[in-house]
């Protein structure tokens, strides 16, 4: 168990700068989830602080020591890899042993570390078997196994549930988050679905483009985003984005489509008519009664019932695309009036995609209101 | 279920092997025969199993008017060098292509190239440079001088190198994770994972060691290191008024049999090895 600092870390392959600097820190026992899309650099920073690669620049210290320049096997970090990485031609037990018995553990030792770990995972019966004779979920516990008994300061995930399938997924997701809580083990995870973002960490880091674009806990980053990129990425369906520009003294957005919207939790810097992205979610949408004075008209080209809910796709006028999410099961016309809660709005500057915070409220009495208002949802 | 019989696919099957057969079971009725009854042109199909005891006579004794070496020395001399390029050739081309694959160092693709050239350059075209090579080293007419020359090999190389090569690296990282460093790395992983190729790459190599002709008989013109291939040859143009057919045929029969041997006992192992091969 133990803390880990990265400063200013960056890698870059010859001219191709892979990852700008990235400065993260985890407490001990903590579990932070490193995602985005492919080619965001989460993999190449996991394997920066696994030793597998040298860092450009920059600097990793576990647990107060730096091992910047140590090598994978010196720095007490175990890893778990996305195709499991087992060796095919050892036994389970032996695949579990193997960084034991080069590190010279008596065999009692090895004995009772691997037959506690194979207990905790449920693979007892599994030890004299060869990968080739495990199902895939059986492999991945195996992984894990091989990680647990070298008793690390850090475990690393490597994307580890992107081989299985969906059914099994959510079941090792859970048993990971589990098994993280119970060893206590300060934990990197790196993955591009969303969902094993929000339900595995801690805090959560989304990358964008080789930086972090928001390092916040899951409800924050949901609740609120720090930039168009990270309200894109996290939640499903996607966020809607309508451009508007400022107006009313900061008070209120002119939406491209038509309507002004009154900001319901105080006024925005700026001029008015600086150019803005109102973000809204689709479940947050509400559909408004025919004929309804306020509301934008939405012209349905797509219905997607999934059961549990309906997504509906269309565009506004002028020609937004726009995503609205019902419960349940809803039969609708070719048009329909929508509005939102000016509550439920996120406000962006169109410039640079950051979220813009109302000038007169301190942000940290925010988060508070937004993550009981989100859970109360 | 009742399943009709393919007779044209039998058929077929058969005359294969008839086909693969029948100069074998020549060469073996061939032994037991006289001599001046083949060179007649008299060779029957049939085998005089009155004679069988020839093949024990060339074992131990050879052609023993004409002073011949007994055959099993000269079977020892094969396999001794058959063996001796088989396994040679095998660690050296695990060894460079573990460095070509696994190692970052200056010129490392020339080094690869510079072996790879070498396919072009058997024994045969280089015979002369390399006789001359063994000569400055007196090897001539030694075990090492029939050996040695033959045991470099850019076959064996570019093979491990494409079976290294299709290794996943998460295998490697893993391994380096665990703390194993190269020498273990090769130990514990590269040469368990690779055993199924070693053993069919071993048949072949024994077989190309045990029947090389050429080198043999220019570099070990000292009969004592006669090998079979050789011992046969000599029965030929050993300056006999009368060519001892049935001895050589004799002879060959038991010069077939140590391959035969090797590529039995190791098909199993290395068919078995393959079924189970698993990236």
């Amino acid at each position: 168990m133990a803390t880990l600092e990265l400063a200013g870390l960056a890698k870059s392959f010859g001219a191709l700068a892979v990852l700008h600097g990235v400065d993260l820190a985890l407490a001990d026992g903590e579990m932070v989830v490193i995602v985005g899309a492919s080619g965001c650099g989460k993999s190449t920073l996991l394997r920066l602080v696994a030793g597998l690669e040298e860092p450009s620049a920059g600097s990793v210290v576990l647990d107060g020591r730096d091992v910047t320049r140590l090598d994978p096997a010196a720095r007490d970090i175990a890893m778990v890899f996305q195709n499991y990485a087992l060796y095919p031609h050892m036994s389970v037990f032996e695949n579990m042993a193997y960084g034991l018995r080069i590190r010279r553990l008596g065999r009692a030792d090895i004995r009772r570390r691997v037959d506690q770990a194979a207990r905790m995972l449920g693979i007892e019966g599994l030890l004299d078997r060869k990968p080739r004779q495990l199902s895939g979920g059986q492999r991945q516990r195996v992984a894990m196994g091989r990680a647990i008994v070298r008793e690390p300061k850090l475990f690393l995930f490597d994307e580890p549930l992107s081989n299985l399938d969906a059914r099994l997924r959510v079941q090792m997701r859970a048993e990971i988050r589990r098994l993280q809580r119970r060893l206590g083990v300060t934990s990197l995870y790196v993955t591009h679905d969303q969902v094993e973002a929000m339900t595995l960490g801690d805090r959560l880091v989304v990358m964008h483009e080789g930086r972090p674009a928001q390092v916040a806990s899951p409800l924050e980053v949901f609740s609120r985003p720090a930039n168009t990129y990270v309200a894109g990425f996290i939640g499903a369906p996607a966020m809607n984005f309508l451009p508007a520009r400022l107006a009313d003294a900061g008070r209120a957005a002119v939406l491209k489509a038509g309507p002004v919207i009154a900001f319901a939790d105080g006024p925005r810097a700026g001029r008015d008519g600086r150019a803005l992205i109102i973000g809204i979610r689709p479940e947050d949408v509400t559909v408004l009664p025919e004929g309804a004075a306020q509301g934008l008209r939405l012209a349905v080209d797509l219905v997607e019932p999934l059961g549990s809910e309906t997504l509906l796709h269309g565009r506004l006028p002028g020609g937004a695309a726009f995503t609205v999410q019902r419960a349940g099961m809803v039969r609708v016309g070719e048009e329909m009036t929508v509005g939102f809660s000016p509550a439920s709005l996120h406000v962006f500057e169109a410039e640079t995609g950051r979220r813009l915070e109302p000038v007169s409220l301190a942000p940290p009495a925010r988060v508070e209101s937004s993550a009981a208002m989100h859970g109360s949802r | 279920m009742h399943r009709r019989i393919d007779w044209p696919a039998h058929l077929v099957l058969l005359l294969g092997v008839a086909l693969f057969a029948f100069p074998v079971w020549l060469v073996f009725a061939g032994a037991t025969q006289d001599a001046g009854a083949i060179n007649r042109g008299d060779l029957s199909l049939i085998p005089d199993f009155s004679h069988l005891g020839i093949f024990l006579s060339v074992l131990l004794h050879g052609y023993g008017e004409a002073g011949g070496h007994p055959a099993w020395r000269m079977l020892m001399i094969s396999a001794g060098m058959a063996l001796s390029i088989a396994v040679g050739k095998i660690v050296i081309s695990v060894l460079s292509a573990y460095a070509v694959v696994f190692f970052r160092f200056p010129f490392r693709m020339a080094a690869f190239w510079t072996i790879f050239i070498t396919l072009m350059l058997p024994v045969e075209v280089r015979i002369i440079p390399t006789y001359a090579v063994m000569a400055d080293f007196h090897m001539i007419n030694s075990f090492a001088g029939l050996t040695v020359p033959l045991i470099a090999s850019a076959t064996a190389t570019l093979l491990f190198r494409q079976v290294y090569l299709a290794i996943p690296d998460e295998l490697v990282e893993a391994a380096r994770m665990d703390g194993a460093g190269p020498i273990r790395f090769l130990f514990d992983m590269l040469i368990p994972v690779s055993a199924a190729n070693m053993a069919a790459l071993f048949v072949i190599l024994f077989v190309y060691g045990w029947n090389q002709y050429l080198w043999p008989l220019l570099v070990a013109t000292d009969p004592r290191l006669d090998t079979i291939v050789i011992g046969i040859v000599q029965l030929t143009f050993g300056g006999f008024t009368l060519t001892p057919w049935n001895t050589m045929m004799a002879m060959a029969v038991l010069a077939i049999v140590p391959p035969v041997v090797v590529v039995v006992a190791m098909q199993r192992w290395f068919v078995h090895g393959l079924a189970e091969v698993e990236k």
